[in-house]
């Protein structure tokens, strides 16, 4: 039977993978980086989709919001408009295709012979429950993990600042 | 047409992470293999997600991972395009091939 849950999973699931596969593919880096940002939609999708909907927010607003932006504009400042990238030797795409299908091929079988205990699906966790689990000191809980990530995330920013700091000529 | 589970979802990540090992195989421009990069760290959130929503339903470990991921991912975009635009400025050139001479 065909419901409409189903539908759209395998909806989302050909817009997430055909994008994937135009965005490594094509030859315009400005159509690569659009197409991404629809590959990182039809994700954001599946985490509606499977109920994890502060899931899907954060990665709308991180990576569609703030990567791909950053990613475009880089484009912007690096390449010359109307540039299309070189083309790639025909070996070379044979070669990393076949090593990719392979590696495919047999997790694709590990996974079909193993067998997981489904569990019988409760209610996904609400943002409370989120909330209150990241800020628990206790045994359970990620408040170690979120400070260090705060100190990454400072730490990234200074580091950015100093390397992309135009270094000013000597005056005297 | 099956009713999707986690199969399908497994199905679903394991393609998109090698398609982004094919990107970053057989693309040369530095940003189009952050690109592949991002791809592949997609992929394996999604993993973390349809364990934790099929498999351990009342713990929520997968999807703390997915949120630290999606922070580093983040810090890593961002200082890698700064090195980018930085190798830009003084090569003209964001091929891998060119960047060689950042080893001496």
């Amino acid at each position: 039977m065909i419901t409409g849950s189903t539908i759209i999973f395998y909806l989302l699931a050909a817009l997430t993978l055909t994008c994937a596969l135009l965005s490594v593919s094509t030859r315009q880096i400005f159509r690569a980086a659009i197409y991404l940002l629809f590959s990182l939609i039809g994700i954001a999708g599946i985490y509606f989709w499977l109920q994890y909907e502060f899931i899907a927010a954060v990665q709308i607003v991180v990576y569609v919001g703030g990567i791909v932006v950053l990613i475009i504009f880089s484009i912007f400042l690096t390449q010359q408009a109307g540039e299309k990238l070189a083309k790639q030797k025909l070996d070379r795409k044979i070669f990393s295709a076949l090593a990719v299908f392979c590696g495919f091929a047999l997790t694709m079988l590990q996974v079909y012979q193993h067998n997981f205990n489904n569990a019988a699906t409760t209610s996904a966790p609400t943002v409370a429950d989120i909330g209150r689990k990241m800020l628990n000191v206790d045994q359970e809980g990620y408040a170690l993990p979120f400070e260090v990530i705060s100190m990454l995330l400072l730490a990234a920013m200074v580091g950015c600042i100093v390397i992309a700091l135009r270094s000013k000529p000597e005056t005297k | 047409m099956m009713n999707p589970g986690l199969y399908h979802i497994l199905f679903l990540s394991a393609a998109l992470f090698f398609i982004g090992v094919y990107g970053f195989l057989t693309r040369r421009n530095l940003i189009t293999m952050l690109m592949s990069i991002e791809l592949i760290l997609n992929s394996v959130n999604l993993n973390f997600i349809a364990f934790n929503k099929y498999v351990w339903p009342e713990k929520m470990d997968g999807l703390f991972f997915t949120l630290f991921i999606i922070a580093i991912a983040a810090a890593e975009a961002a200082v890698a395009i700064a090195i980018i635009i930085n190798l830009y400025r003084s090569h003209q050139s964001i091929d891998v091939e060119n960047a060689e001479d950042l080893k001496y």
